[in-house]
């Protein structure tokens, strides 16, 4: 039904002539616009659904005593379904340590929170197929849980700031009560503030994808920053953690630096490292962490983003 | 009647904030809406989902970006 769509906004609205550059281009950009914007609507409708039914009030009793191994997984793939506005992290990052969830284990949480979510994986879906969408998921999971599990063993309890331990955390708030339509309602809205935050992205990431579809690619960065080259994944991390994103803002950069050639591996590192290490959240991590754990954090996070750089390049 | 934005100021804790003044300028209501920004005060709530929105003491909702319509709701259902 969306190829029928594409072919007759090409060809027959435009009257593009088969066969001819712009048309491949302009094709591919009816094609992929509504592909994307439908999946986004479908899935962060469900997912808000879902969320409607677990507010991270209740994450945090889940994630309070069982055993740790599986704790750290579980708080991973919660961190997917849990939309991260930086401006929860200190609030979640409290509640939780005051429940009594392991420190280790509130870290699974805050790593896989920001650097995967279903927006991430809508738009990889779209862009780049199923496979580096599952791929890009599946690693994140594995960085967020190994790093939750080290920094658990670090036994770094005493360098969270000792102030988190003294906040009298209040009985849980009343559950605000939602019938089945206020969930409709609420994650309707949702959709709304997502997809209008979204949809300029996805259109200046399919516009390049349209671009270098249509018009020969020049594997430019392939030249320089290849599979040869041993310092591109280094590099790509270095200069992804500084800059500040969310994974919807870079998917378009991401999109035009992997169409030029720079390998999967190197592409995945870079988005990992713009989403989920950025300077504004170790500022705010910064109030809760001592130094010497945010440290740890950046650095047990940024060599797990690193090795699976080099691994992807490798195997790929 | 004392209204409380719980959030660390980000974008969508000033949506809510938009939200609750349009409701009261639509009531014609005259409350005084303080953003709290003190991790102390806001933990002392038990809310872990920023934005939340407290009316008298109450929390009413949290993680959310009410719209003008349900902030109404909320400041209509506190008052009673």
């Amino acid at each position: 039904m969306l190829t029928l769509f594409a072919d007759w906004f090409t060809y027959t609205l435009l009257r593009l002539p088969k066969g001819r550059l712009i048309t491949e281009a302009v094709h591919f950009f009816a094609y992929d616009i509504p592909k994307i914007y439908l999946l986004l609507v479908v899935i962060v409708f469900a997912v808000a659904m879902l969320r409607t039914w677990i507010p991270a009030e209740k994450i945090k009793k889940v994630l309070s005593h069982r055993h740790q191994f599986v704790d750290n997984i579980l708080a991973a793939s919660l961190g997917i379904i849990t939309p991260f506005c930086t401006c929860s992290a200190i609030p979640m990052f409290i509640g939780f340590v005051e429940s009594g969830v392991p420190l280790g284990v509130t870290f699974s949480f805050l790593v896989a929170s920001p650097m995967i979510n279903e927006v991430a994986m809508v738009l990889l879906w779209g862009l780049f197929g199923a496979r580096v969408a599952l791929l890009y998921v599946g690693v994140g999971l594995l960085i967020a849980i190994v790093a939750g599990v080290i920094i658990g063993q670090l036994h770094m309890e005493k360098y969270v700031e000792d102030y988190v331990y003294k906040i009298k955390v209040g009985a849980a708030a009343g559950d605000d009560p939602m019938t089945f339509k206020d969930r409709i309602v609420a994650s309707w809205r949702y959709v709304g503030e997502i997809f209008r935050k979204v949809a300029p992205w996805v259109a200046v990431g399919v516009a390049i994808g349209a671009f270098i579809h249509g018009y020969a690619p020049e594997n430019f960065l392939a030249r320089y920053a290849g599979r040869d080259n041993p310092f591109a994944v280094l590099l790509a991390v270095a200069i992804g953690i500084p800059l500040y994103s969310n994974a919807e803002g870079v998917i378009p950069i991401v999109q035009a630096l992997w169409a030029k050639g720079l390998p999967l591996g190197t592409t995945l590192a870079f988005m990992m490292a713009v989403t989920g290490l950025s300077m504004p959240e170790m500022i705010i991590l910064r109030r809760v962490l001592k130094p010497r754990l945010l440290a740890t954090f950046i650095g047990v996070v940024g060599l797990g983003i690193l090795i699976v750089g080099y691994f992807f390049n490798w195997v790929l | 009647m004392r209204i409380e934005i719980l959030g660390s100021g980000c974008a969508r804790c000033h949506g809510l904030e938009d939200s609750v003044r349009k409701a009261l300028t639509m009531l014609g209501k005259d409350a005084e809406v303080v953003a709290v920004t003190d991790m102390q005060q806001i933990m002392a709530y038990g809310v872990m989902s920023m934005p939340a929105l407290v009316i008298d003491g109450k929390v009413l909702s949290s993680g959310r970006v009410l719209s003008p319509e349900e902030a109404k709701k909320a400041i209509v259902g506190a008052s009673v």
